[in-house]
């Protein structure tokens, strides 16, 4: 016999290998007796022990039987089944994903069938967030080291099938052959064919060099686009379960009212209806359409105490600045600031503020859900299975282990949207009534109670001396939370677990900040790009300014808040970027080349440099010369940043015209670049950085949720504006900078996070009249101008 | 509950129901389509577009009892994903989407008007497309798909 490399016969399956089987063709019958099959385990040993062993040992291994590891899986007849942890949103995931196992493993991307975020089925691979789901799976670690290992698995199969040594063979299109006689070959599922190897993963396979990549790199079209243009995809929204009902859930008219009592009688003679559902201060109704249960959630009568007021809208930036008790955070701290500034020969100081904004995706959030006694299996566009799993397990009180989710895409969530929530409110309605329940909110049930993206006041302080040089940096910050990701343990972060009883996580007060610690961290980007980032003697910066010092105040908010499409980086950014264009005007410089000056990083140099001139920056000080006090003016604006300090070099070029009339602001050109690391796809890459750059001026321009004394108001489109279709869409260019030597690094909210500051600073290059808060609206911008001209009557 | 018969995507369906539903329901719901979607209920977004009588029309406001005559053409119904009607193989060629979710009001607002005006100016398609919402911001594309399709069908 020859002696095969990590052969397995396991007698027995777990139920979810099992069910992983099933949904890849292949049968428990096909597994232990017929076809073969390649596995290999993401983590080491754990798949192929729970594998051969089944679930009993893998209790005593102190693995539950259904914590099953994901693997790569080869039939025999060579197609492959890989599973992720990491799901698509829309942003092409899917799609660079299968790109990379085809590559890894040299066969044709549709030969590669990609399972993802189903907790029954996926490896937790934690939540699809942050732009680090790209990194996750194409670095060192899951997918792409899974990949290298059946490959080189496969190669030493093949060695001893046609008797030469590894080196001489060559791989392509799942055909291994000998390099100096391509007719002596053997395809992967005949090197499989009718045996079943279990391979732990090894980390030590290599991974296929750039230089030799055939299906990674390329522009991949987008695999659910034909389905989606044809209306055939199956969103969640879409799902649709046998004996399904359709509920809608009631939530308090003011933020902070307590259910004091529901009338049940009110929707007593409603045709359809199911139940009326209360738990706690959760009120939903179940009915058997989707009209019927829309009918009864307007009509059902519930009686709610007072709200517990909000501060107001006017001031709030004010009011956050004085906020105790406060949790307190020094990024850096170079002990000097205070003194620097002293002495500097002047010093800019400004304050920037940055509204609310929401996810506000186009479908409102939806989810279905099918409890049946203490087991629950929910369809949900959740950006995290495992987690969920967790809390709607508290939420239902069962255990995890009887809850399945499984994700299904939803409207675009961009951040924390409401699809955790929905998950719950359908959960809770399904438990109810012992039947699968669909549940979509209403757009003011979205909008009214959703987890914003933060509000900020943010000061700085800029020393510069008589040469030009930033002598000091000083950057104070206060922004507000409440709740954000359930993670594992906190429904109650999201509307929905607060009504059903669970409390928010709260922050633990830390005040006075301690002293920086560790390593240097950016990755909220409190940090400007332009300061050294120096810990304990270790400098993490791209910048050059030693002087330094950034202090963080997290404060409560009366909303409930989460990350919303680079979170905190884009505030952080949005005032570091526009304090450095201040200090480049205070001081006459070009606003190009005074970034340079104070840039230590070679990458961030070589984007920044390379989209000034791909826009045709012209290099002077900003604002420009001879600028008529009304009509249209027109200007340009740059911004850069390192994303979370190391995550995505990126810089935005802008062109601007300003009606200094009417305050209308036209962006005319958009010039954005890019460099992640070695491209797996530039068109995906390309339409994640258009999109995000055009997200970015909506929010810039337009986006700001607003509230009266009890309530949130903006509960609509006409109450929450976005940039619709029929705007004037600018001239947009991308430049993507490839580098095959370093790693991948994220991509979707990178250039999102510059639009703010480089339309802020063309506005300032076209008027002379600098706009510190968020959103650029006509009357802000108006405000702007007039004060600039009251500046110069005055002198 | 009425007996109603509606004409959707060249088939006739008899349907038992409330006719002051929204016909959004009944197509997502009664007949299953995936095409429309309910994205906002107050025709503010665009993505319950239907098309009817040559009209782009937003269904989530529609009550189906105003429909028994009308011609009713879903997403669906123009193309499918192996045989793409020309504006969804324009949308294809150009990956001129993201999540996707929006694509009925896009595709169909558009659709519509170059329908009816094939010489539509920018500003008339902007004046179109004026309350469409696409919040991946996939406008760039979009509006190059349809561009594409205006002048490859020659329409």
């Amino acid at each position: 016999m020859r002696k095969r490399p990590a052969a397995a016969d396991p007698p027995t399956l777990t139920t979810d290998a099992l069910a992983a089987l099933n949904r890849s063709g292949l049968s428990r019958r096909d597994f232990v007796k017929g076809a073969g099959v390649l596995i290999v385990g993401f983590s080491v040993a754990r798949a192929s022990r729970i594998l051969a062993s089944g679930p009993a040992a893998a209790q005593n291994l102190g693995v539950s039987g259904d914590q099953l590891d994901s693997w790569i899986a080869i039939g025999d007849d060579g197609r492959v089944t890989a599973y992720t942890g990491k799901c698509e949103l829309g942003q092409g995931l899917y799609t660079a994903q299968t790109q990379l196992i085809a590559e890894e493993l040299a066969v044709p991307f549709d030969h590669v069938t990609l399972i993802q975020c189903d907790t029954a089925l996926t490896p937790d691979q934690g939540t699809t967030s942050g732009s680090q789901s790209h990194p996750a799976n194409f670095n060192t670690s899951n997918l792409a080291q899974a990949g290298a290992t059946a490959r080189e698995a496969l190669l030493r199969l093949a060695a001893e099938r046609l008797q030469v040594p590894v080196e001489q063979l060559t791989v392509e299109d799942g055909v291994i052959s000998v390099r100096t006689d391509p007719s002596r070959s053997v395809g992967y599922g005949a090197l499989v064919g009718g045996k079943k190897f279990s391979l732990q993963l090894d980390s030590g396979a290599k991974r296929k060099h750039p230089s030799e990549w055939r299906v990674l790199g390329k522009a991949v079209p987008r695999s659910e686009i034909p389905a989606l243009v044809a209306g055939r995809f199956e969103f969640v929204h879409n799902v649709r379960v046998p004996g399904m009902l359709h509920g809608r859930v009631v939530r308090p008219p003011v933020v902070g009212a307590t259910l004091v009592s529901v009338d049940e009688r009110s929707v007593g003679d409603l045709p359809g209806l199911v139940k009326v559902v209360v738990k706690n201060d959760f009120v939903g109704v179940v009915a058997e359409k989707p009209w019927q249960a829309i009918q009864a959630a307007r009509k059902l009568a519930c009686k709610w105490s007072s709200g517990v007021g909000l501060p107001s809208h006017g001031d709030f930036h004010e009011q956050l600045r004085h906020q105790s008790p406060t949790r307190d955070t020094l990024v850096v701290d170079s002990k000097d600031v205070d003194e620097t500034l002293a002495r500097a020969a002047s010093v800019v100081s400004a304050t920037y503020r940055y509204p609310y904004q929401m996810h506000g995706s186009v479908g409102s959030s939806c989810a279905v859900a099918d409890v049946q006694g203490r087991k629950a299996t929910i369809w949900s566009a959740t950006q995290a299975v495992h987690p969920l799993r967790q809390t709607a397990a508290m939420i239902l009180g069962v255990s995890p282990q009887e809850v399945r989710i499984i994700f299904k895409m939803g409207s675009g969530c961009y951040g924390f949207n409401g699809a955790d929530t929905v998950s719950y409110d359908a959960a809770l309605l399904s438990q109810a009534v012992g039947r699968a329940v669909r549940v979509q909110l209403t757009r003011r049930d979205e909008m009214a109670w959703e987890n914003y993206g933060y509000a900020y006041v943010i000061d700085q302080r800029v020393g510069v001396d008589t040469q030009r040089r930033i002598l000091a940096w000083d950057h104070e910050a206060w922004y507000p939370t409440l709740g954000s990701r359930p993670r594992s343990g906190t429904p109650g972060n999201v509307v929905t677990g607060f009504l059903a009883g669970f409390k928010p996580a709260v922050f633990t007060p830390r005040m006075p900040a301690p002293d920086p610690r560790g390593a240097y961290s950016n990755r909220s980007n409190a940090a400007p790009s332009y300061v050294a980032g120096c810990v304990g003697g270790r400098c993490g910066g791209t910048g050059t300014v030693k002087s330094e010092r950034v202090l963080t105040h997290n404060a409560r908010s009366p909303f409930f808040t989460g990350p919303l499409r680079s979170p905190s980086r884009l505030q952080n950014t949005f005032a570091h970027e526009s304090v450095m264009d201040e200090v480049a005007a205070q001081v006459g410089a070009d606003p190009v080349a005074f970034r340079l000056d104070h840039l230590s990083d070679a990458r961030l140099i070589e984007v920044l440099k390379a989209v000034a001139q791909k826009a045709n920056w012209d290099t002077r000080p900003s604002p420009r010369q001879g600028i008529a006090r009304s009509g249209v003016a027109t200007g340009r604006g740059i911004a850069c940043v390192l994303y979370e300090g190391d995550n995505g070099y990126c810089a935005l070029a802008t062109q601007v015209e300003v009606d200094q009339d009417t305050g209308a602001v036209a962006v005319k050109r958009l010039v954005a670049g890019l460099d992640c690391g070695p491209i797996s796809n530039p068109d995906g890459l390309r339409n994640q950085i258009e999109g995000g750059t055009l997200q970015g001026m909506s929010r810039a321009l337009l986006e700001e949720v607003t509230w009266d004394e009890e309530k949130v108001t903006s509960v609509d489109w006409q109450t929450y504006a976005s940039l619709p279709l029929g705007f004037e869409v600018p001239e947009m260019e991308t430049i993507l900078i490839n580098r095959a030597e370093v790693e991948a690094m994220g991509a979707g909210e990178t250039t999102i996070t510059l639009a703010a500051a480089a339309i802020g600073n063309a506005i300032f290059d076209a008027t002379g009249a600098r706009i510190r808060e968020v959103p650029f609206t006509r009357e802000r911008v108006k405000e702007a101008l007039a004060s600039r001209a009251a500046q110069s009557s005055g002198g | 509950m009425s007996a109603i018969t509606l004409t959707v995507n060249s088939r006739s369906h008899t349907l038992d129901v409330d006719l002051t539903t929204p016909l959004l329901y009944v197509l997502s719901d009664d007949l299953e389509l995936r095409g429309p979607k309910f994205g906002c209920g107050l025709a503010q977004c665009g993505a319950c577009t239907v098309i009817a009588g040559g009209r782009a029309i937003r269904s989530c406001v529609t009550p189906v009892g105003t429909m028994d005559a009308a011609d009713i053409i879903t997403l669906e119904g123009l193309g499918t994903a192996e045989k793409p009607h020309p504006i969804q193989r324009a949308f294809i060629d150009e990956q001129a989407t993201q999540c996707g979710f929006c694509l009925s009001g896009v595709i169909l607002t558009a659709k519509a008007l170059l329908d009816e005006n094939p010489k539509a100016t920018d500003k008339q398609m902007r004046q179109a497309m004026s309350t469409v919402l696409c919040r991946c911001f996939a406008h760039v594309r979009m509006l190059r798909a349809i561009k594409r399709y205006a002048r490859e069908a020659g329409v």
